[in-house]
């Protein structure tokens, strides 16, 4: 026998919606409905109103070389951090499932990062990333002009790059971990009486297994990288030099409050919102289909 | 083909033992049944055997060359698991295949001896299917090939049959028997189950708390049990076990007045001993027959082509099978007659088996 609550009428059900509902639209379909208005409109710099202007916010904003090179920076900030995180990630893993000792505490050690609020991990990274103090002072020496993020963008890309993955590497531990532990111990013994080596049964029974996590983990990734990066190219860059770390997301944030450009902004949003959208669709297409789900 | 040589094996985890020193020796082509209850370290032996887990102490020697350093991949054994342990993202080819695959055997040979597996075990219309799409006996077979393609030297098997249901488990048991019949390699088949353990094994090792308590083929085995445990285990319905005291002229039984006739036993004149009869020995006759042992009835339990009666005997436990038709109310009083003959004696001290002398009349052995 099925043991479900049926609601006799549609309408006790649509009331218990309620609230979720109103969240949802409160707090995201409305904000997203008015960024798509405010990008179709453009508001007059001394109030009196928005004044409909159809594509032309998107088709000046497309046609400008400094919004190309942000989505360039942004896709190689997303590609180079997600890679970076993930095979950290998945090495310190795969190495601490095969001994288990200890294995509480690195999961606690290790999701810490994820807990702290991307200023503070910044203000961090910008202490230890400095040139002119700490270890990267002493490489400095060795080779004068090697390490500069405040000069050279490769330097300051490097720098967001390596605190934001920072970050995720514990969070992406801590998922492929729980995936490792979750393959029974008998299919690794079946494996090694087979005659696999530790390398190879990583390769043939451990990866394919966990192929779902990692499919999990890309999408969150890539979409986080684009999104969460905007408090670490606050402190650490400020999107500089030269515009060499200006994200996608940092870009909206400048030229909106700084540069008081709402409508071309909420037009930035709203490209963005599609990149992602975009991004996601193509991984499920292509991706999802080589995960094993078990 | 090869014999495996089990010298002071210990296992320890920790600080606790588990396995205290065991030495076995198992000849080529022999099918060796490791019988024991959960927990008593028959896993751990088998898989100090394959090379999963580390040997404490002791050594392991397959055709006498000491293994205890080697690899699993390096030892010629293949294993089957309790839970199959097959990979749930590989087809049933890629799974039987797979240890061929490693090895760098060519596709074109792979597919062939897969083929040759999957029509020894009917598994050929199941080759591109999932594990997940398979039932528990297929599964099992698949485990089969996967541990038969490789022809090894040695087939471990850890209570393989024990996640199916009772009929498929007496098939596979033949289907077992068979292909050992067959490959004729060393197997060392691992279960708690005796009926199992007693219809699969050349040879039966019987393990409990760590220890070997008795190796010996089946019949020995259960005629002749070396030690209490060994007694209680095998069989079922469980021997029975009185326990009493060596007298002038018997044994008496505690917890109550009655004696049994045994004639010279040559057991120390008040030695404690626990008197061991198998259900199947028992007698019932009339209540009051001379030289009967009168006991309450329990409880009555139906096996189809006969019954297991459970009675009380001056508060002990004690069970009959019989396949007469009798059939005594529960709270009747009856009358139970057994054999000299069929009398095991056992230790209360240490559980080992007494030996007694032979018994050269088989007369009525019992007194009421
Ligand atoms: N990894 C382990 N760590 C500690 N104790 C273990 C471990 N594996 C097994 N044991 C203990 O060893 C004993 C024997 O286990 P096992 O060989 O699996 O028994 P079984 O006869 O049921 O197969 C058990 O008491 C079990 O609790
Ligand atoms: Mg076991």
């Amino acid at each position: 026998m099925e043991k479900r609550v049926t609601f006799g009428r549609w309408t006790i059900g649509i009331l218990f919606a309620v609230p979720q509902l109103l969240l949802i639209f409160t707090f995201f379909y409305w904000p997203a409905g008015q960024a798509v208005y405010w990008s179709l409109t453009l508001q007059q710099p001394w109030g009196g109103g928005n004044i409909w202007v159809g594509l032309d916010n998107f088709r000046s904003i497309l046609s400008n070389a400094d919004y190309w090179n942000s989505i360039t920076a942004s896709l190689v900030f997303a590609a180079i951090s997600t890679g970076l995180a993930m095979v950290i990630a998945l090495v310190l893993a795969a190495l601490t499932d095969r001994q288990l000792a200890g294995s509480r505490l690195y999961r606690v050690v290790l999701i810490w990062p994820y807990g702290i609020a991307a200023p503070a991990l910044a203000m961090a990274f910008r202490f230890i990333l400095a040139p002119e103090a700490g270890f990267m002072a002493v490489v400095n020496k060795f080779w004068p002009g090697f390490w500069d993020p405040g000069l050279d963008g490769a330097d300051a890309m490097a720098s967001v790059i390596i605190a934001f993955s920072w970050k995720y590497v514990g969070y992406n531990f801590i998922f492929f971990l729980a995936a490792f532990q979750a393959i029974p111990r008998s299919l690794i013994e079946a494996a090694a009486m087979d005659g696999s080596g530790v390398i190879r049964r990583f390769r043939d029974i451990q990866f394919p297994l966990i192929t779902p996590t990692i499919f999990f983990l890309l999408v969150i990734n890539i979409t986080e990288s684009f999104q969460d990066s905007f408090g670490i190219v606050d402190i650490m860059t400020a999107g500089g030099p030269a515009n060499a770390t200006n994200l996608m997301v940092y870009k909206i944030y400048s030229d909106g409050f700084k540069g008081l450009d709402y409508s071309g902004a909420a037009a930035q949003s709203i490209i963005l919102m599609l990149l992602i959208i975009a991004l996601t669709i193509v991984q499920f297409r292509f991706i999802e289909r080589r995960v094993h789900y078990r | 083909m090869a014999s495996i040589t089990i010298r002071g094996v210990k296992k320890n985890y920790a600080k606790t033992q588990v396995v205290h020193g065991v030495d076995l020796d198992f000849a080529s082509g022999e099918f060796v049944v490791i019988l024991g209850p959960s927990g008593c370290g028959k896993s751990t032996l088998l898989r100090m055997i394959a090379g999963l887990e580390e040997i404490s102490d002791g050594t392991i020697a397959i055709d006498g060359m000491v293994v205890n350093k080697l690899e699993p991949r390096e030892r010629g054994c293949a294993m089957v698991f309790q839970n199959y342990a097959l990979y749930p993202h590989m087809s049933v080819a890629q799974n039987i295949g797979y240890s061929l695959k490693v090895a760098g055997v060519p596709a074109a040979e792979r597919t062939q001896r897969i083929q040759a597996v999957a029509r020894v075990l009917e598994l050929e219309h199941l080759l591109d299917r999932k594990p997940m799409a398979l039932s528990g006996g297929q599964r099992q077979r698949v485990a089969m090939g996967r541990a038969m393609i490789r022809e090894p030297k040695v087939f471990l098997f850890d209570e393989p049959l024990s996640n199916l249901d009772a009929k498929l488990r007496v098939q596979m048991r033949s289907e077992i028997r068979k292909l050992h019949r067959r490959l004729n390699a060393t197997s060392v088949f691992v279960t708690h189950d005796q009926v199992e353990a007693m219809t699969l094994a050349d040879r039966l090792v019987v393990m409990n708390g760590g220890r070997v308590e008795q190796v010996g083929t089946p019949a020995e085995v259960y005629s002749r049990p070396a030690s209490r445990f060994v007694a209680t285990f095998v069989g079922a319905p469980a021997m029975n076990m009185l326990e009493g005291e060596v007298t002038l002229d018997g044994i008496s039984l505690l917890g109550g007045s009655r004696k049994l006739n045994v004639s010279r036993t040559g057991l120390a004149v008040g030695a404690k001993v626990a008197v061991g009869i198998r259900p199947e020995s028992v007698r019932m006759v009339a209540p009051g027959t001379p030289g009967a042992l009168a006991a309450t009835v329990d409880l009555i339990e139906e096996l189809g082509a006969g019954r297991v009666i459970y009675v009380d005997l001056d508060g002990a436990p004690f069970s009959v099978v019989t396949s007469e038709t009798v059939h005594p109310e529960p709270g009747s009083t009856i009358g139970l007659q057994f054999a000299e003959a069929d009398l095991h004696f056992f230790s209360s001290e240490t559980g080992g088996r007494l030996d007694v002398f032979k018994v050269s009349v088989p007369e009525p052995a019992l007194q009421g």
